[in-house]
C-alpha cells in the first residue's frame, strides 16, 4: 500500500505541478485566470486518441501533433477571445468558463460524452514488493520532471525568461525598458497551454478520457496555486506534491476515500492558508495600481 | 374615498412625472406587469415551472452580486451558500416537519453560519487567494455529503421535501413575489451607508479603513448577508423541485452564478437578475437542440462579452440614457435638455 501512495502521489503530483505551474505563469504575467487552462489539457487528450484511434498513427506522433495543436489553439483563444477584453477582469473570467464549456461540448459531439482510452507508448511492467509498477507511470514521471527541468531553464537562463518574469513584476515598468509586453504575453500563453497540452498528453494513457475530465484536475491545480503562493515556481512545485500525496494517501488508506480526496486535500490548503496567508512560498505583492 | 382618489392621482403623477420619463423604469415596469400577469397568459405548467426556477435563481445571481460586484471579494464557491441553503431546508422539514415557512429562513440562517465560518478565515486573504480558495469549500462540502450517505442522501440526495405550497400557480406567485422583495432589500442595502462602504471597499480597502472603518467587519457582513439570500434562494429551490442533492453544490453551479452576474453587469443588482432572465429561459428555449444547447450558450457569452465587457445592462442603460453633466440626473438620451435643471445634454 505504501508504494501505490507514493507512485500514485508522484504521478498526480508532477500532474499537478506542471498544470499549476502553467496556470500561474499566465496569471503572472498578463493577470488572466485562465480557468480554460485544464479544459486545453483535456482536448490534448482527445487530440492523441483521435490520432492513434482514427488516424492510427504511432501515440508519440499524436502526442507531438496534439501539443502542437493544441497550442496553436490556446494562442488564437487568447489572441480573439481574451486579449480584447482584457482590461476587464471579469469579463476574462467568464470568457475562460464559456472557453471551457465551449471546449467540453464540442469534444462531447465530437466524440460522444463515453469513457474512452488510449494506448501507453510503452507497455508492461515490473514488480517491486508485489506491485504493479507500469513503465507508462515511470516515463510519464520523468517526462514530467524533464518538463519543468527545461521550464526551470527557459525562465531562469534565458532572455525570454528573463522578460516573462520581469513582466510579471511590473508590467508597466517591463513595458518602459523596451520589452514588447503584448508580445510577451502572448508567448506566455503559448508556453502555458503547451504545458497544459504536454501534461494532457503524458498523463492521458494513464488514466480515462471524457469531457468532464478538465474539473477535478482544474480545482486541484488552483488549490496548489494558491498553497504554493501565487507566481511562486517552488511553491507550486512543492504545493503540488503535497496535495498529490494527501490525495494518494487519503484515497489509498481511509475507506470510501475516492470521495473525500478533493474534501481533505483543500482542507490542507486552507489549514495553510490560515496559517500563511500567502501561501507557502508567496511574496506579498504590493497592492496594484 | 377622497384618500383613495388621492392616491390613484398620486399613482398617476409619479407614473407620469417619474417613470414614464426614464426607459429603464419603464421597462421596470413593465417586467413587473409581465411577471404578475404571465399565469393569466399561460397556463403552461412547463412555462409555469421554468419561470420560477429563474425567479429563484434571480435571487442567487444578485446575492453573488451584492458580495463580489460591490465588495469587490471575488466568490467562486457561491454555490456553497446556496447547497447548505437547500440541504438545511430539505432537512429540517424532512426529520423536524417544519412548514416550508419557516424551514426556508432557517435555510438562510444557516447559510449565513456557512458564511461566518468561511468568511472568518478567508478574509485575511485577498483579491485572487480569496477567489481560488472559495472554490475549495463546496467542494469540500460535496465530499462528505458523498462519504455519509446515510445522513445526507449521498448521490441521490434527500427527496420527499414538503411542496411550497399546493398549485403551480401559487407557487409561482410566492416564488415571484419573494424575488421581487428581496431583490428590492438588496438594492436598498446597496443604496444605504452600508453599500456605500461596500462600494469603497471595493475601490479602495486601504484608504476605506484609513478613514476609521473597520473593513474586514463590514466584509464578513457582505458574506452573512449574501449568505443569507442565497440560502434563502437555495431553501425555495429545494422545496420546489422537491429534492436537495449534490448538484446544487457543484463547482458548474458556482461558475453559472458568476456567468450570470457578469453578463448582466457586476454591482447594480437589475443586472444579474436581468442577466438570468435572460439565459436561463435562452438555456431551456434551445433545448430542441439538445447537443448543441449548451455549445450555444457559451457562444452567446463569449459574443456578447466581445462587444460589452462591462455587461449587457450597464451597456444598454448608457445607450438609452444620459446623465446629467450638472444635477447628475438621467435622461432619456434623445432629450438634448436636462428634465430638471435644464442643462445642456450635449
Amino acid at each position: 500500500m505504501a508504494l501505490d501512495i507514493i507512485i500514485s502521489g508522484l504521478i498526480s503530483g508532477s500532474v499537478y505541478a506542471l498544470l499549476a505551474i502553467g496556470f500561474s505563469l499566465i496569471f503572472g504575467v498578463a493577470r488572466i485566470v485562465n480557468i480554460a487552462h485544464t479544459a486545453f489539457y483535456m482536448v490534448a487528450g482527445y487530440c492523441i486518441y483521435f490520432a492513434t484511434h482514427e488516424m492510427g498513427f504511432h501515440p508519440l506522433w499524436g502526442m507531438v501533433a496534439a501539443v502542437i495543436l493544441v497550442t496553436l489553439l490556446g494562442m488564437v483563444a487568447y489572441k480573439f477571445l481574451i486579449n480584447p477584453i482584457r482590461e476587464h477582469e471579469g469579463a476574462v473570467l467568464i470568457a475562460t468558463i464559456a472557453l471551457a464549456m465551449a471546449l467540453q461540448e464540442i469534444m462531447t459531439l465530437i466524440f460522444t460524452g463515453t469513457y474512452l482510452s488510449v494506448p501507453s507508448l510503452i507497455k508492461g511492467y515490473f514488480l517491486i514488493l508485489d506491485v504493479k509498477v507500469f513503465y507508462q507511470q515511470l516515463l510519464t514521471f520523468f517526462a514530467a520532471l524533464i518538463a519543468l527541468g527545461v521550464l526551470w531553464a527557459l525562465l531562469m537562463k534565458t532572455r525570454l525568461g528573463l522578460a516573462i518574469r520581469s513582466t510579471a513584476q511590473d508590467r508597466e515598468v517591463a513595458n518602459l525598458m523596451g520589452i514588447n509586453e503584448a508580445r510577451v504575453a502572448m508567448i506566455t500563453m503559448g508556453i502555458s497551454v503547451g504545458l497544459a497540452s504536454f501534461t494532457g498528453a503524458i498523463v492521458v494513457p494513464l488514466t480515462i478520457l471524457d469531457p468532464l475530465m478538465w474539473m477535478h484536475p482544474l480545482i486541484m491545480m488552483m488549490a496548489v496555486v494558491v498553497l504554493g503562493g501565487l507566481g511562486s515556481l517552488k511553491g507550486s512545485f512543492i504545493g503540488a506534491y503535497i496535495l498529490g500525496f494527501a490525495e494518494a494517501i487519503v484515497v489509498f488508506a481511509i475507506p470510501a476515500g475516492a470521495f473525500l480526496k478533493g474534501s481533505v486535500a483543500l482542507s490542507i490548503m486552507i489549514l495553510v492558508l490560515i496559517i500563511r496567508p500567502e501561501g507557502l512560498f508567496g511574496v506579498t505583492f504590493e497592492e496594484e495600481r | 374615498m377622497d384618500l383613495i382618489r388621492f392616491y390613484v392621482r398620486k399613482l398617476f403623477t409619479v407614473l407620469k412625472n417619474e417613470v414614464i420619463v426614464l426607459p429603464s423604469r419603464v421597462v421596470v415596469v413593465v417586467f413587473f406587469l409581465f411577471l404578475l400577469l404571465l399565469p393569466v397568459f399561460t397556463n403552461n405548467q412547463y412555462t409555469l415551472r421554468i419561470f420560477t426556477l429563474t425567479c429563484i435563481f434571480a435571487i442567487l445571481a444578485a446575492s453573488w452580486d451584492l458580495l463580489s460586484g460591490f465588495t469587490g471579494q471575488i466568490n467562486f464557491g457561491h454555490a456553497l451558500f446556496f447547497g447548505v441553503g437547500a440541504y438545511a431546508a430539505a432537512m429540517s422539514n424532512l426529520h423536524v416537519h417544519l412548514p416550508p415557512w419557516a424551514s426556508i429562513p432557517l435555510g438562510g440562517l444557516v447559510a449565513v453560519l456557512a458564511g461566518l465560518i468561511i468568511g472568518i478565515p478567508c478574509l485575511r486573504l485577498r483579491g485572487t487567494y480569496l477567489a481560488l480558495t472559495t472554490l475549495a469549500f463546496p467542494i469540500i462540502l460535496m465530499g462528505f455529503v458523498f462519504a455519509f450517505p446515510d445522513l445526507t442522501g449521498g448521490e441521490l440526495g434527500i427527496s420527499g421535501i414538503e411542496r411550497i405550497a399546493r398549485s403551480r400557480v401559487t407557487n409561482y406567485y410566492i416564488v415571484a413575489g419573494l424575488m421581487f422583495g428581496l431583490c428590492t432589500i438588496m438594492w436598498k442595502i446597496t443604496d444605504s451607508n452600508t453599500g456605500i462602504i461596500f462600494h469603497a471597499i471595493r475601490e479602495d480597502e486601504l484608504a476605506v479603513r484609513a478613514s476609521g472603518v473597520n473593513t474586514t467587519r463590514y466584509k464578513l457582513l457582505a458574506f452573512c448577508l449574501s449568505g443569507f439570500f442565497a440560502g434563502i434562494a437555495g431553501g425555495l429551490y429545494a422545496h420546489f423541485m422537491r429534492i436537495a442533492g449534490p448538484s446544487t453544490l457543484e463547482v458548474s453551479m458556482s461558475f453559472l452564478v458568476v456567468i450570470w452576474a457578469v453578463f448582466g453587469g457586476v454591482a447594480t443588482i437589475y443586472g444579474p437578475v436581468g442577466a438570468v432572465f435572460i439565459l436561463f429561459p435562452l438555456l431551456e428555449f434551445l433545448r430542441f437542440w439538445q447537443e448543441y444547447r449548451t455549445l450555444m450558450f457559451a457562444c452567446v457569452l463569449i459574443v456578447i462579452l466581445l462587444y460589452m465587457p462591462d455587461g449587457l445592462f450597464p451597456w444598454l442603460r448608457d445607450k438609452i440614457e444620459t446623465e446629467c453633466p450638472r444635477c447628475k440626473i438621467r435622461n432619456i438620451a434623445t432629450r438634448t435638455v436636462c428634465r430638471v435643471c435644464s442643462a445642456s445634454l450635449e
